[in-house]
């Protein structure tokens, strides 16, 4: 019987002469760019609370509630971690270029059942639409370009995987202002817009991935970049070996890289979920001055700030990492992460806005830093074969984290808030226990060793026992 | 040439300077529209 090979297949898209590895980052950035909007989901949450009033400071009683749209990107973030962990392997085998068309479907497809739900006002549409559908269109492109990227770049995997990345941080900057421009737009047409604006970006990132799908290419087997000669013997942390993803779960090293990211995450999410009410309420009138506070716009202005510097830092710090060393990169994220999360609470005690702008913008370059350097540190010990698959895996930590840094956050500051504290002091226990889980996130780190050669993958042996 | 192929394999379009530049336009053009929206908001802080 005669086999056909589909364009989307493997096969096809292995790199002739000639083509340049450069245009593999576009690729990766195109599917980057466009799933990093789930970031900015927020900006449809007031909108959607006021579907049937028409007003967002007077919700109907039938209007969806805060705690209902919450859910839609919790949902969400959890089918990214389960979808990168599920469909890890079936990438690795079919390649990147069917993966990414899979994610383009079901991320574009998931923007037009919830616009369906919006429109009929269902919220259990939307949660199947944007946060199932959607939500494994956001696990299977975020790991889709990673472990191709590894393999054109294996002379700067850290270069390679923080461009791509930082695409994720640079998609939420994209889609907040696209999507508040397209309700203004569509106001008149639709309540609040919301409808026609999530089937308008559902379209729009459907045709800007579409460019990843015809664009990505893997290199031929055995190619390499000139002048780059692999190592024939392996270092204390880097591999010249591989070892497949079922294997890789049953080390030691996966789990703590588990722990490593799930608490740099978790951290992470403690000053995000508290930078915009941490800083009016610290520097307000009444500590600055009248007229010195920090306002509810300038607090937005923080918030995008530390945006900037988490993309920043997801390329910066993965590409040092290529200097310096994956273990030690992530010893700088615990090491300094920890002395600057206990001295958050000094700062605002103090009043020191400047320093207290300064260290949380340090912060979150390293929050970011974490996510893009991950993937690098995993092809160190793991090497390149099954690279994404294994990544896939891990990012059920990022899934756990998104669930639990808020859950903590919010009781922490809560509890405080109970006993009576006020502006500042309201924060501190949250920001000393984010210290203690980067204590948690260094001893992991620094417990990372190199993969025992019994979990190496063995071609020969695989081949005796087929 | 680093970036150039040296075997053969399913696709054998060589890519030019401008494909190449042309792409990263794709994806910078858009990513630098997000990144000035975000750098203005931020300027509120500093005002």
């Amino acid at each position: 019987m005669a086999t056909t090979t589909s364009w989307l297949d493997r096969s096809r898209t292995i790199a002739g002469p000639g083509f340049n590895r450069w245009l593999i980052p576009p690729a990766a950035l195109a599917v980057h760019l466009a799933i990093g909007q789930a970031y900015a989901f927020s900006v449809f949450k007031k909108p959607m609370g006021a579907l049937i009033s028409g007003n967002v400071d007077a919700p109907a009683p039938t209007d969806w509630t805060a705690g209902q749209l919450a859910v839609i990107f919790s949902i969400a973030i959890v089918l990214l971690g389960l979808s990168a962990a599920v469909f890890g392997k079936w990438l690795e085998r079919v390649g990147p270029r069917k993966a990414m068309l899979a994610s383009a479907l079901c991320f574009g497809g998931g923007f037009f059942i919830a616009a369906l739900g919006v429109h009929l006002h269902s919220i259990w549409l939307v949660y199947f639409g944007y946060g199932f559908v959607g939500g494994i269109g956001l696990g299977i492109g975020y790991i889709s370009p990673v472990s191709t990227l590894i393999k054109w770049f294996p002379d700067r995997p850290g270069v390679a995987t923080g461009m791509a990345i930082m695409g994720f941080g640079g998609g939420a900057m994209i889609g907040s202002p696209l999507a508040v421009a397209l309700m203004a737009y569509f106001k008149d047409s639709a309540p609040m817009g919301v409808a026609p604006t999530m089937l308008t970006m559902g379209a729009i990132y459907l045709v800007f991935m579409m460019f990843g799908v015809i664009t990505i290419r893997v290199p031929a087997e055995g190619w390499k970049p000139a002048g780059y000669v692999p190592a024939t013997q392996h270092t204390s942390l880097i591999t010249t070996a591989n070892v497949d993803a079922d294997t890789a779960i049953k080390t030691p090293q996966f789990w703590l890289l588990w722990v490593v990211l799930c608490m740099n995450v978790t951290a992470g999410i403690g000053v995000l979920e508290t930078a915009s009410p941490l800083i009016q309420e610290t520097f307000s009138d009444a500590s600055m001055g009248t007229g010195l506070g920090v306002t509810a716009a300038a607090a937005a202005g923080f918030v995008g700030l530390l945006s900037l510097f988490n993309l920043v830092g997801r390329f910066f710090w993965s590409s040092a990492s290529d200097k310096l060393g994956r273990k030690p990169t992530y010893m700088i994220y615990f090491g300094l992460g920890i002395a600057l999360y206990a001295l958050v609470p000094t700062l605002a005690g103090n009043h020191s806005l400047a320093l207290f702008v300064i260290v949380c913008c340090v912060i979150l370059s390293m929050y970011g830093g974490g996510f893009a350097t991950i993937p690098a540190y995993l092809r160190d010990l793991f090497g390149t074969m099954q690279v994404g698959a294994i990544h896939g895996r891990l990012l059920t930590a990022w899934s756990t984290a998104g669930i639990l840094g808020p859950l903590i956050v919010n009781y922490l500051h809560q509890n405080q808030k109970d006993k009576g504290l006020t502006g500042a002091e309201a924060y501190q226990t949250v920001f000393y226990v984010m210290a203690g889980l980067l204590v948690v996130g260094f001893i992991a780190n620094l417990l990372v060793t190199a993969v025992n050669e019994k979990y190496h993958y063995k071609e020969a042996a695989r081949r005796v026992a087929a | 040439m680093e970036n150039r192929m040296n075997s053969p394999a399913a696709d054998a379009t060589p890519s030019s300077g401008l494909q190449t530049l042309l792409a990263w336009l794709y994806v910078g053009v858009p990513l630098f529209w997000g990144v000035s929206q975000t750098f203005i908001k931020a300027l509120a802080l500093f005002q």
